[in-house]
This record gives structure tokens, C-alpha cells and sequence, in this order.
């Protein structure tokens, strides 16, 4: 069984017979008569079709010679949780995989809450895929740990590798990078993002082969090592293919203009640096930056501006009316800066950017961006005591501006439970909404209440709302409110929040679609854990920390549920006779306890 | 409170370019208005009762992860006339340290939140440009420094004990600029061409656009220019 199985109440109805041609179909078994072969080889057919995985799901569960002929006809794999499925269970099968998307580690790792080498390791995986799926081309990995000997082993072993995506993850270095790009000579796909990788003095560029090169997307942004740079510019225009190139930080805005001269065909853009080097070459000329851009007309996407120098800006001019995303939230810039440039961006729907450009860069970005419909506001000063730059009343601003929202992610450190209620009423196509009130348990700084009201508008008005992260003084009403009415929500995160038991009980009992739930410095108990137990199968995992839990009561649902792999994670230099369980973190498997366990993890 | 005396410091060392009163972010006057920064406070002492309220195993947790935190987590400024920003509770708030850190080191690099003062340098006679930061530097003597490490035949001439020219003294300037010394000059706001050391250093960080470096007698024809503006500010 699929590790991402869900029940599906309906049979797949959607599925056209189309007009066969007998294939060649010798896996699934011959000996049976011509008949059933016939009807093998129509449903592998009409199989192949399918992209859906729900639809696969649904499909293998009809029956047995379903189950079997989706198994071959299924190419791409999406595995939400390394460790629900073994590697040898999904290569026996599935027979035809080409492409490979794989999740570790949980969301709260990546802030520190999880202690280093807690597994998730990619090698196992890679060992397996070699053997069974040889023809493999691309591989997603997120929150995994790999090594240099893993990127070696794709490229060595997967003779027709084409896309590695490596995100959040960490364990290797330029070392393995220069061999991987040097091997894979049809890649067409490199990104890394938000990984960390180590910097082995290796120059791992110029280690891409010569002649013309198939890269179709470059992202290294994450890379923190210099790179050298007429390598990487003397690849840039070999690759005529080259659609997204993504520089880090150490590529200066001259350097910028020699990659973008060459490349104006590109529709992703990351910027590097955004600002001068300190060695200015001859001649007072500066490039002409804007030229640079005006060239590249098919650009959509723009990122980077790691250091910028905001005098700079007016360069990306000619591009901002065809764009359709732009990630501003490494860019120090104030709301007189980013004016002049918001407004021409009449087309954008994904924007990412710093509270720097406080609730008046909100308003001018209401009063253009019609079509947003993903936002996200970081801190720049991400601590609980900082200043605050954006409030309520940015949120307002955007919510009555920008009524397509779909998504939203928004840091601040006061906020109103009027201005919440506001963008439930005016966002109704709310898809995901986390707000991150950065000073723990603060209440709506006008009336001084807690934040339930807000956020139970929330789940009331966004009837289409999926994830929903809480934050601010909430009681068990909120989580009444989230029971009854967030009825499709999958993922919930939960942090200093709630009076009681009850509070986690009636997210348990009222979400039937949850899937991730993450909780930390949460007031819940062993009781309201097992008000979970009839719908933990139907969860991808649990995560909670800081709570009320006991080692006990987590032994209680280890044992109540035989295909529930519960890990008590210490931080690694406590002692393990603790009776409160610091962190839970449990999911459901069909490989029973793992073996890569470190010392600081107890699978009851 | 120690927190909030914490606080207080932080406002009074805190380095502030620009008018008092005015913008900058800073002035120890801002308990009174009712700013965000008011608020930040009320937050901090509302997160310290609670923290000894708590009695349940929560408040365990909690303060054996801020014992961690404070030995664990550094300060987010370098600034050694700061003490360090109060203790922040492990992976709060939710972003990711990779995130966190460039931003702690975009801030270190540009002081506060001011931008960089980059200018183009060229000396009379050297084949490139180079491009300094001036807001790297604190005084005319480090900026004197990092030239000469830039250009090894530059020398800084005499530039008296608060590193600035003495423009009332005639005859001193005129020996300055008489000698084969080179000396340095700057484009300012205007579009003047000054000697450089005519004013305090901040103010010089604010209106240099352009540094030249160029022989001495060069620059004599700069000098009553550069006098009569002097006296003309004094």
C-alpha cells in the first residue's frame, strides 16, 4: 500500500476508455488467458494517463489486477514521510518510476527545535532506486540529509539523470557538487534552495562539462562560497536552454549584467548580491543595468537583492509590468523604495518581502497588486522584542486591496482581531493562512481579548481554507472554533496557544481532513492525546513539543496503535529517565520502528 | 525589571545619525509616545510573569530551553556598547536560521539601518578606480589607512590631532599643498571639488560623492575655494 493512501469514498468515475492499442505489457504476469491479458494491456493504457495520485490511490484500490497494473503505470512517486514505507517495499511495487519525491525531517526542524542527525538519510533510498529504477531521471528530496556519495551515486548510477531538487536539506558539500554536475551529462535541472551546503574549497562550476550543456534551471542561491565566475559565464552562454538561473549572494550587480547579456531568454531571475563590488574596473561607465533588463522580456520571476543597494533598483523598471512573482524579503528597503516599483507591477501574484516596507508598503501594494495571490511578509528583526513594522493595519490594507488572496504569511508583532475578521470577510478564496504574532500570547493590542474571534472568522468565512498556522493569546474557544468549522484543513501549527486538554480534543475529533499537525509550549496532556487515536492512521504525523506530555501516555498510544511509530526525541543532553516527553514526534508507517535511530531517540 | 533597565540602555547607547527628535529610530524619549517600541516592552514584561506564574511542567520546559538559549543563542548585535538583546526562546519566532542570519549579517555590514556610502576613488595616475565604503570607517585616519593600503604611493599628508585641516591657518595649508605630497579631494553634494578634512568626519561621510587623489600643488587652485565655503559654514 501507498504510503500516501487516502480512504477514497468514491471510485475513480473519471476514468474514458479510449481506443486501445494492444502494448506490450510482460510484468504483469502471464499464464492467465488472452482475455485477461487484453484487458491488462487496455488498463496499463488507460492507466498511463492517470497524473493524479488521488486518482492512482483510488484506482489500485479496485481491485487486485488494478493494483497491480497502476503499480507499473505509476512514473512518478510522492513519498510525504521517508520512514512510512521502506525503500524496498515501494521498489517491489512499483515498477516504472521515473521520477522521485521524497520528504523527511518535519517543518519544526527547520527552526532549531529538532536535535542535528536525526535521520531522514537519503542513502538508503539512493542504494535502492540504482538497482530497481536505473532509468530514474528526477529526483525532489525536502528536509533529507545527503551526502557527497549520494549526489555521486546519481550521477554515476542513473545513466540518464535529469533533475535534482534539493530543498532544506543539508549533509554535503561543493565536493559532491563537482562531481555530480561533471557526471550528469544530460542535466537539465540543478536547484538548490534553502539547503546547506558546505563549502569544500572546491570549484565546483567550472566542473560542468564542456560544450553545450542541456541546463534548462540553475539555483544556487543558497550556496554560501564565491564562485568562479568567468566559469560560470562561460556556462551561462552555453546554455541555450536556460530558463532559470538563480545566483548567490557572492555574484556582484556587474557580474549580474554580464550573465543577463547573455541570457535574455531567462524567465527566473535570482540577482545575486544586487550591488557593487569594490573594485570598479576603468571609466567611470557604469553598465547600462536597465538595458540588461529591458532585454529580457520573457522574465516573470525575479529574486535575490541579498545585499542590495537600493540606488539600483530603478534597473528592474522595464520587467515589472510582466511580472508575476517577486521575492523582495532579502532586501532592506523602505516603502519610499519599493513605491516606485510596485506600482508598475500591475500583473503579480507571488510577493515575498520585508516588514521594512512597514503598513504603507502594504497599502501601495494593495493599491496596485489585483491579482496577488501569494504574500508573505518577513521580519527583519525576527525576535519577540523588536520593533514592530507592520501591523493590523497592513493586513487590513492588503485584505480590502488584494481580494484574490490566497495565501498568506504574515510575521508582526501586534495585531487586531478586527483587522483578521476584515480579511476573512474580504479574502473568502483563502487557501492558507498563518499569522505569526512574534511576541508570545499577545492579546489584540486595541480591546486587549484574545485572538480567538479573529481566527475563528478565519475558519468560518475561508471555506476553502486548507492550512492554518495561530499564534497570539488564543484560549480552548479558538480551538472550538477550528474543530467545528475548519473542516478541510490538512495542516494546523499550534505554538503557545490554548488553556487545555479540550482544546486539542476538539481539533481531534472536529478536523477529519488533518493531516500534519505541530504543536510546541502548548498546554495539552495525555488526555487529549488519546482523543486522537481514531484518526491517527489518517494523518501523515503529530508533532509536540514543550507540551503536557507523559513518556506514559505516549507509550499508551504507541501500544493502542501497532502501525504507529512513536518517537520521544530528547535534546541531546538530557538524561533519558525523564518522565515528561519533551518532544513527540509520531507518524504512521508500515515498517514498524526504524533502524537508524541516534542515542537521543526512544521509539516506544 | 532587568530587562526593562536593559531596554533603557539599549535606547541611550544606541548610535543615531541625524537630528535629535527627528527620524533615526532612536532618542531615549521614546517611552512616552505610545510606539511600537512601548508595546515590545509590555510584551516582554507580559512573557516574564508569565514564565513565573507557570508551575506546571510547561514552565520546566520553557525555562530549561531559555537557560539553553541564553548560553546558546548570541547576541544580535556586535556593537560592544549594546548589551545583548534580551534571551530569545529557542526557534522563536518560526524562521529559519539560514534566514535569520543573513539578515543579523546584512545589519552588521551596514551600520543600523542605513545604507552603504559607497564612492568611486581615483588617483591621478593609477590605472583603476577603486570603490570604498565610508561608512566602514569611523575617522579620517582609518579612511587615510585603507587609501594607502589602495594606493601605495599615497601618503597622507598633515592632517593635525582631530585629523582635520586647519583651514584658518594659511600658511600651514599652503605648505601642504606646496609639497609633492599627494592629497585628497572630494566631489561634495554641490558638485564642489573640497579638500578633504575641511569638516567633522560624519558630516564629510554625508556629502562626499567622489573621491580624487592628487598632487598637492594640484590642489592649490581648490584651496580659497575651499576656504571661502569653510568660512562661510563656521
Amino acid at each position: 500500500m501507498s504510503e500516501d493512501d487516502e480512504r477514497q469514498q468514491s471510485p475513480p468515475s473519471d476514468l474514458d476508455f479510449v481506443s486501445t492499442k494492444a502494448r506490450n505489457c510482460n510484468a504483469t504476469g502471464s499464464g492467465s488467458a488472452y482475455p485477461d491479458q487484453v484487458l491488462n494491456n487496455v488498463l496499463e493504457n488507460v492507466l498511463h494517463f492517470l497524473t493524479s495520485k488521488r486518482d492512482r490511490n483510488a484506482a489500485s484500490l479496485v481491485c487486485k489486477s488494478w493494483y497491480r497494473v497502476e503499480a507499473l503505470t505509476r512514473s512518478e512517486l510522492l513519498i510525504g514521510n521517508c520512514y512510512a514505507v521502506s525503500p524496498a517495499r515501494v521498489t517491489a511495487r512499483f515498477a516504472r518510476v521515473r521520477a522521485l519525491h521524497l520528504k523527511g525531517k518535519p517543518r519544526f526542524a527547520d527552526f532549531n527545535l529538532m536535535p542535528p542527525d536525526w535521520g531522514a538519510h537519503f542513502n538508503p533510498w539512493a542504494l535502492a532506486m540504482a538497482k530497481a529504477y536505473p532509468w530514474l531521471e528526477k529526483v525532489h528530496l525536502k528536509r533529507m540529509s545527503v551526502t557527497d556519495d549520494d549526489l555521486v551515486t546519481l550521477a554515476e548510477l542513473f545513466l540518464g539523470f535529469k533533475e535534482l531538487s534539493l530543498v532544506c536539506c543539508d549533509g554535503f558539500g561543493t565536493g559532491g557538487l563537482a562531481i555530480f554536475v561533471n557526471k550528469c551529462r544530460q542535466l537539465k535541472v540543478l536547484d538548490l534552495i534553502d539547503s546547506e551546503v558546505t563549502d569544500d574549497d572546491t570549484d565546483w562550476i567550472s566542473c560542468f562539462p564542456e560544450g553545450e550543456s542541456h541546463l534548462e534551471s540553475l539555483i544556487f542561491d543558497c550556496v554560501e562560497c564565491h564562485v568562479n565566475f568567468e566559469a560560470l559565464e562561460r556556462l551561462v552562454a552555453r546554455s541555450p536552454s536556460l530558463k532559470k538561473l538563480r545566483l548567490n549572494r557572492y555574484v556582484s550587480i556587474e557580474q549580474l549584467y554580464r550573465l543577463m547579456i547573455r541570457a535574455p531568454q531567462l524567465t527566473h531571475l535570482g540577482t545575486g548580491s544586487f550591488s557593487p563590488s569594490e573594485i570598479a574596473g576603468q571609466g567611470d561607465q557604469e553598465p547600462d543595468y536597465v538595458n540588461a533588463f529591458a532585454a529580457c522580456k520573457s522574465l516573470v520571476c525575479l529574486s535575490g537583492f541579498r545585499e542590495i543597494i537600493p540606488d539600483y533598483l530603478p534597473a528592474i523598471y522595464p520587467v515589472c509590468a510582466n511580472l508575476t512573482s517577486l521575492n523582495f524579503s532579502y532586501a532592506n528597503i523602505t516603502a519610499e523604495q519599493l513605491k516606485p516599483i510596485i506600482s508598475k507591477c500591475h500583473k503579480l501574484e507571488v510577493f515575498w518581502v520585508l516588514d521594512s516596507i512597514c503598513d504603507e508598503g502594504l497599502q501601495a501594494v494593495a493599491v496596485t497588486c489585483k491579482e496577488l495571490r501569494e504574500l508573505r511578509v518577513f521580519p527583519v528583526d525576527a525576535r519577540e522584542d523588536s520593533d514592530g513594522l507592520v501591523s493590523d493595519v497592513g493586513l487590513r490594507a492588503i485584505s480590502e486591496g488584494c481580494r484574490k488572496l490566497q495565501s498568506i504569511l504574515y510575521f508582526c508583532q501586534q495585531m487586531t482581531n478586527a483587522a483578521v475578521i476584515a480579511m476573512s470577510k474580504n479574502c473568502p478564496d483563502l487557501v492558507v493562512f498563518r499569522l505569526c504574532i512574534m511576541g508570545r500570547r499577545r492579546a489584540d493590542h486595541v480591546t486587549g481579548e484574545p485572538m480567538d474571534d479573529g481566527f475563528g472568522a478565519i475558519v468560518m468565512n475561508c471555506k476553502k481554507l486548507t492550512r492554518l498556522a495561530v499564534s497570539g493569546l488564543l484560549t480552548d474557544k479558538a480551538f472550538d472554533y477550528i474543530g467545528r468549522h475548519g473542516k478541510l484543513i490538512r495542516t494546523l501549527s499550534v505554538a503557545f496557544a490554548g488553556d487545555s486538554d479540550i482544546g486539542l480534543k476538539y481539533v481531534l475529533e472536529g478536523c477529519p481532513q488533518l493531516q500534519k499537525l505541530e504543536i510546541r509550549d502548548s498546554p495539552f496532556g495525555d488526555a487529549a492525546l488519546r482523543s486522537g487515536l481514531h484518526h491517527y492512521y489518517n494523518m501523515r504525523f503529530l508533532w509536540m513539543s514543550s507540551c503536557s506530555l507523559t513518556r506514559h501516555g505516549c507509550q499508551e498510544i504507541a501500544h493502542a496503535m501497532p502501525h504507529l511509530v512513536v518517537e520521544v526525541i530528547r535534546s541531546a543532553d538530557e538524561e533519558e529517565m525523564d518522565t515528561a516527553a519533551e518532544i513527540l514526534y509520531m507518524y504512521r508507517s508500515l515498517e514498524g520502528p526504524r533502524t537508524d535511530v541516534p542515542k537521543f531517540v526512544t521509539i516506544l | 525589571m532587568q530587562g526593562t533597565e536593559r531596554d533603557l540602555n539599549y535606547k541611550e547607547t544606541e548610535l543615531c545619525l541625524g537630528l535629535p527628535g527627528g527620524g533615526g529610530g532612536g532618542g531615549g524619549e521614546n517611552e512616552v509616545e505610545s510606539s511600537p517600541k512601548t508595546t515590545g516592552k509590555r510584551g516582554f514584561s507580559e512573557t516574564v510573569d508569565l514564565k513565573l506564574n507557570l508551575q506546571s511542567k510547561e514552565a520546566g520546559m520553557d525555562l530549561n530551553q531559555n537557560l539553553e538559549t541564553c548560553s546558546k543563542q548570541t547576541a544580535c548585535t556586535k556593537d560592544p556598547s549594546k548589551p545583548p538583546a534580551k534571551a530569545q526562546v529557542l526557534g522563536w519566532p518560526p524562521v529559519r536560521s539560514y534566514r535569520k542570519n543573513i539578515m543579523a549579517n546584512q545589519k552588521n555590514s551596514s551600520e543600523e539601518c542605513e545604507k552603504a556610502a559607497f564612492v568611486k576613488v581615483s588617483m591621478d595616475g593609477a590605472p583603476y578606480l577603486r570603490k570604498v565604503d565610508l561608512k566602514m570607517y569611523n575617522s579620517y585616519q582609518k579612511l587615510s589607512d585603507a587609501l594607502a593600503k589602495m594606493f601605495s604611493s599615497f601618503t597622507m599628508g598633515n592632517y593635525g590631532s582631530q585629523g582635520m585641516i586647519d583651514f584658518m591657518n594659511e600658511s600651514k595649508l599652503m605648505d601642504l599643498l606646496n609639497s609633492s605630497d599627494y592629497v585628497p579631494t572630494y566631489e561634495d553634494k554641490d558638485g564642489d571639488w573640497m579638500l578633504v578634512g575641511d569638516v567633522p568626519w560624519e558630516m564629510f561621510v554625508e556629502s562626499c560623492k567622489r573621491l580624487r587623489i592628487m598632487k598637492g600643488s594640484e590642489a592649490i587652485g581648490l584651496a580659497p575655494r575651499a576656504m571661502e565655503k569653510c568660512k562661510s559654514r563656521a
